[in-house]
This record gives structure tokens, sequence and C-alpha cells, in this order.
């Protein structure tokens, strides 16, 4: 018999996600991602002038400020066809990679970490042992007996208060929990040792992007940052020294804490190297663009079908057809009017809510496709791009991770078992370290130009008239973002955003296939229905956030998870 | 004496963006001293850890659905506060009670935290607040000026 188990809303940050999952003798073998909030944020920029789409755009959501605002500019001047100014580009860079860094940490530590941590646990470790472990996997500083005990203590004074806060949610002594008290300490320290670190790679973006949490520096055409080393109201060369340290620091962490972290975790649960691939097409951008025309990149992108990194194939660059001409949306299981799949220049957003029909329509989130076919988008399909694409950073740092994983697990464990649920964590741990190396280099990259003597940061652009469109492609935190603009006389005719969370959390496309949640659910372990965290752990991995992925606001607040079982 | 005044809200969904329209109008009404930062923190969370760390007393503007008549302006204090986002009232919820579970971890919670709260009307898409919402913007940027005389701190008219 079968047991229905339904979650909603799935995630503690934006938007609210339900998952239905039928359960039959102990595992998922039915599931439906759906997203339960209309909003039409995109109808607010028709009419406007395309130069202030993107302070906008930036307001969808309050954790994708600056990937919203990055894709918008850049859809702008992909329609107007521009050219953006070297320094411009590489200051857009060092935003895009400290974004993403911050936000991969923040995901892996306070987002999902207590997925797999038990916080209850971690006060019957012996600090001692835990502090002899630490040392065994990294020389991070802050591994001592003394670091530990303390957050032993801090932990055991909230919970004797009785005040478990933000702990309050967890699955606490689950039969899923697997890790020593020794581990779980460990990674408690890490929690709260992230949290300060997290605060690096904010100060860099308000650095650079003048203010946080939305930043004020961008431009159509470039960045508004004037680059005058005699004054110390703009960039200065101080300044700039003050974020090479700030990227240090973010490196050191990653490093020693991040990147170990996922290792241990995913070779003490390599069972889940097992569960929770789903849909195995792969999907990312080219990101990083290190010349003026958007033609050479830092990151390569591309596609890679059915899981098989040897087809991969590139998408060249912010022009190119392979992508722009391949994605469409299609609404045969979404509450929105119309029939066939539309290209996103022609996308429309008009209502029809029906109710929750298994067979039916059941979601707000369209479902997008490649060439057809539903993709999986965010860090696992960008690094196994860029493994295919023979990226040296990557290979370096997935080969690292694959040899911890492998030693801790005490079994060879292989690039193919990253097509899973902790495979997710470990390639946006990796991606994590592959990015820091980026920023270092795009930070270099500006240092030598301003040192060249040019301080160039802005093209005017011109608009034509009559009608142009353009797509502003980027590869943010949780995958491919693209912005589709149509512009009509100067002003915004259309505007679509396709969001990383469309493509994960997408309903069954127009020939029924699921989207990658939904596929990915299928097989997993459930122990006790009426707890699913297993559930939990495949959906947090793909680090879900809906704010932006539905086209109104839930019209009555619901409770923080309510699980179902008929 | 440090203060942050912190709105919250979504522009983007009219009198979702109320808290933030307050700190935009007690900008243009008031000359603000060094001891006080205006914040518009938009929907973040966690992100604005940073700006609540080593401040005397938080002043939070949001709308709160107390069920009240749209455009009621509520007023709550000390340990309410965190147990107020821990329910239904505001659609920032669980951004806001994890910022504040958070700083309490950390033991970097302002030892004053102060929420004012605005009932909305309308939660649309739309760049424009509702005209009862519009119209208790100002009082409600007084009410804050107010609250800062009590903590000590005296703004003068621009």
């Amino acid at each position: 018999m079968a047991t229905r188990i339904t979650i909603d809303p799935v995630t503690r940050i934006e938007g609210h996600l339900r998952v239905d999952c039928e359960v039959t003798n102990g595992r998922v073998n039915n599931a439906w991602a759906s997203g339960q909030m209309w909003r039409g944020l995109e109808l607010i920029l028709k009419g406007r002038d395309p130069r202030e789409a993107w302070i906008y755009a930036q307001r969808i959501c309050g954790v994708c400020t600056t990937v919203h605002a990055i894709a918008s500019v850049r859809s702008v001047e992909n329609a107007l066809k521009m050219e953006i100014p070297l320094n411009a580009q590489y200051i857009r860079n060092m935003l895009i990679a400290a974004h993403a860094i911050q936000d991969h940490i923040v995901h892996f530590y306070h987002l999902s970490a207590l997925d797999w941590v038990d916080v209850t646990s971690a006060l019957q470790a012996d600090p001692r042992k835990a502090a002899s472990l630490a040392q065994s996997l990294s020389s991070w500083h802050l591994n001592s007996v003394q670091e530990l005990t303390q957050t032993q203590e801090r932990l055991k004074s909230f919970v004797d208060g009785g005040q478990l806060g933000i702990f309050a949610n967890g699955y606490w002594g689950h039969p899923a929990m697997k890790l020593s008290p020794e581990v779980n300490l460990l990674a408690c320290t890490h929690y709260l040792q992230a949290l300060e670190v997290q605060r690096r790679a904010n100060m860099i973006i308000s650095i650079l992007g003048s203010k946080t949490p939305h930043i004020q520096n961008l431009a159509v055409g470039g960045v508004a940052n004037p680059i005058n080393n005699d004054s110390p109201s703009t960039l200065s060369m101080e300044r700039l020294y003050y974020v090479k340290t700030l990227i240090d620091e973010l490196g050191d962490f990653i490093n020693n804490v991040y990147l170990p972290d996922v290792c241990a975790i995913g070779g003490f649960y390599s069972d889940w190297t097992g569960y929770g691939a789903g849909v195995m097409n792969y999907l990312s951008v080219p990101e990083f663009p290190l010349d003026t025309k958007g033609t050479a990149f830092e990151l390569p992108g591309g596609y890679i079908p059915n899981g098989d990194i040897s087809q991969f194939r590139a998408i060249k660059d912010f022009q190119d057809e392979y992508f722009s001409k391949a994605v469409s949306e299609s609404v045969k299981h979404s509450w929105y009017k119309g029939e066939a799949d539309l290209h996103p220049w022609k996308g429309e957003t008009e209502p029809n809510y029906t109710d929750f029909q298994d067979n039916g329509k059941y979601s707000w989130v369209k479902a997008p496709t490649f060439n057809g076919a539903p993709a999986q988008v965010g860090p696992l399909a960008n690094v196994l791009c860029l493994y295919a694409a023979g990226h040296l950073p990557t290979r370096k740092y997935a080969d690292k991770a694959l040899s911890m994983v492998s030693s801790i697990a005490g079994k060879p464990v292989r690039i193919a078992a990253l097509h899973s649920t902790i495979g997710r964590h470990a390639a946006r741990a990796i991606r994590a370290a592959v990015l820091c190396e980026t920023l270092n280099k795009q930070w270099q990259l500006l240092i030598d130009n301003i040192g060249k003597g040019d301080i160039t940061t802005f093209n005017k652009p011109e608009f034509p008239n009559g009608e142009v469109s353009g797509v502003g492609i980027h590869e943010a935190p949780r995958g491919v973002l693209s912005h589709w603009i149509v512009i009509a006389d100067k002003k915004i005719k259309n505007y679509q955003c396709v969001v990383p969370s469309t493509w994960n959390s997408s309903p069954r496309n127009s020939n029924d296939k699921p989207g990658p949640y939904e596929a990915s659910l299928i097989g997993t372990p459930i122990a006790v229905a009426d707890r699913p965290l297993e559930v939990l752990r495949t959906v947090h991995s793909f680090d879900p956030c809906l704010a932006c992925a539905i086209h109104l606001v839930d019209k009555e607040s619901r409770g923080i998870v309510t699980v179902k079982t008929s | 004496m440090n203060v942050l005044v912190l709105g919250i809200g979504n522009l983007l969904l009219q009198d979702e963006g109320a808290g933030v329209r307050v700190v935009e109008e007690l900008e243009k009404r008031y000359e603000i001293p060094e001891c006080v930062e205006l914040l518009d923190g938009g929907t973040s969370g966690i992100e604005l850890l940073q700006y609540i760390r080593g401040r005397d007393a938080l002043i939070l503007v949001d709308v709160v659905r107390s069920g009240e008549a749209c455009g009621t302006i509520t007023r709550y204090d000390g340990d309410d506060v965190p147990a107020l986002f821990q329910s239904k009232i505001s659609p920032h919820q669980l951004g806001i009670s994890d910022l504040l579970a958070t700083a309490r971890l950390l033991d970097s919670l302002p030892k004053q935290i102060i929420l004012f709260g605005i009932e909305p009307k309308s939660m649309d898409t739309g760049l424009e607040l509702s005209p009862e919402i519009a119209a208790q913007i100002p009082g409600l940027a007084e009410c804050i000026a107010q609250e800062l005389q009590n903590l000590g701190i005296a703004l003068e008219l621009r």
C-alpha cells in the first residue's frame, strides 16, 4: 500500500515549494514538485526604460539580488550588441565570484548541513577526539580542543535554555543520522565559524558594489565605480588590497574546512552516492567573460546529455544560438493558459489555476526544456561541464575531493558518484574552491589593467528605434539564469526570467517527463514516513530558492513544515 | 548608543515594501546622526547579520498581519519580537526568524529590539503602495523618530 507524504514548504528560505511523494515498501515511487505562489514580477518591467530594469530585477529575491542584476544588464547589452570595458568585466566577475562563494558556504552549513549533522549528538562528543580527527583532515587553525570545547558549551547552554531557535526544526535522533558525536561536534563548530567567514565574502560585495544587500554599482554598459588612486571614496589600490586579504581568508576556509567537511560527510554517508541522481541532462553556461565582447571566458559551459561527459557540447559565448534557440517552456502541468511550448521571448504568463491534479496541472512553476528535454542545472552541472571541457582547476579540486572521500569511505569513489544527492554537495564545494581561484585571478587582472593606465568602466548604451531582443545569461550559484528581453522603441516590450530553480523544480513537461527534483526522489529510502528526512536531503541538495522561480504572493501564510501521510 | 533601523520588504509587491518605504521617508525627512544607520534590507535574511552585530538597539520595520484594520501601526519589543517572527505574522518570517536566532547563537543580538509593524492592504504585484498605507508612512516615520528620542537620540528635521 502506498503512503502519500506532503511537505509544504520544503525550504527555510524564500518561496514556497511543496513536494508530494508516494512511498511504497519504504521507498519513493512517485513524486511531484509544486511551486505554491504565483508572481508576475516580470509584468512590472513592461513599458520601462531597459537601463533601469536591473534595479527592479534585483528585488525579485532577497537571496539572489546580485545575480538578477547581472543577468538583467547583460540581457540589454546582448540586445544592443554592446562591448563592455575590461575593468567593468573584472569588477562584475569579482562580484559574481564573491556572491557565489558566500551562497555556497551558507547553503552547505546553514541551510542543509543539519540534514546530515545531529546537533544533540554533538553534546555527547569528546572534544579531544574530535580535535584529533579534525587535525587528520586539515591544518585549519581553529580546530583546537579549546575551540571545540567552547562550541560544545555554547550548544549546551542553548539546548539547556530550551531555546533551540535555528536548530528547532531538525530531525534529531532520526535513524538516518549516522555521524559520530565527534564528527557532529566538528561540523557544528564549523557551522559557527562559517557565519563569520561568509561575512568576508559579503564585505567584498559591499566594497565593489557600494552597498549590500542591493548593489548600486551596475549600469547597462559597465559599472559605475570610478577608479581613482587619489580619492578614498572611489575604488583605490588600498581598497583593492584589502579585498585581496578577504579573498585569501575565504580560500583558507574553503580549502581547509568546507571542502574537507563535505568530503568527510560524503565519506561517512557514501551510501548517498547511490541516491538522488534524477535528470542527468546537465546544462551550464560560460561565465567570467575575459574580453569586451563576451567571447572568451574563464569557466566554460555547455550541455551533457544522459550523464555522458564524452558527449559534452560547449556553449561558446553570450551570442551562441546553441543556447538561445534551444530553450522553451511548457505549461501543460502548470497553472497557466496556453498549449504549445513557447520560447522565452514569446513567453506568456496568463494564470489558469485549477487545484492540485496529480496527472494535470499542479504547479506555478513552468517546465523549461533544452531541445525538448528537462535539464538539471546548478554546481553539479557546472562542475561536470567544466570537467568535461578539461578545465584544469576543476580537475584538480574534483580529483582532490574524490581521493579524500575514497580514503574516508575506505573504497574507491569515482566521478560517477557525483550523480547523486551527496554529489551535489561535493560539486558545490569543488566549485567554491574553483571560484576562489577565479576570484584571485580576476583581482590580478583588474590590478594589472589599471596598472596599464586603463580606468574606463562604462560605455554609453545607444538604443535604436524599432525592435531588438537579447538574452542575459549567467551561471548563478543555483545554476543557469537567463533574462530574456524584447525592447521596442527604447522601452521594454517583454521580459521573462528563466531562473535556476525553475529548471530544477520543474513540473512534468509536455511529454510528461518529470523535472529534476521529481526524478531525483524516485527510489529514495524513507525510514519514518512522518519524518521524511531523506526527501529533504535530496531536495535541499539542489539549494532550492523559489522566490523568483514562480511567476503574487501567497494569499495565506502557512505553517513551517507539515507532513501528511494518508 | 548605536542603533540600526532596518526596513524589510519587497518593493515589487506593493504594501510588502512598506518597511523599506519608511526607511526612505526617514532619510528624506531627518538629518541622520552617525550613531544611527538606516538600512533597506529588502527580503534578505542571514546576509543582514553583519549589520545587526555590535548594535545597542535594533528597530525593525515590516508589514505585520495582526488582524487589525489596514494601515494600523503596531509596536512590539523585547522577547516578543523573535517570538512573533516564529509565528506567521510577517511574510519575511523565516528569513528574519533565522537571522535573530543566529544572532542569539553568536551572542550578538542587540539588547533592545523593537518592531514597528503596519497592517497591509494589498500585496499584489506593483511598485505603488495602496493609498491607505502610503498615507501612514510619514506617521510611522515619526513613531520611529520618537522611539529614537526615547533612546536618547534626537533627530533634526532636514
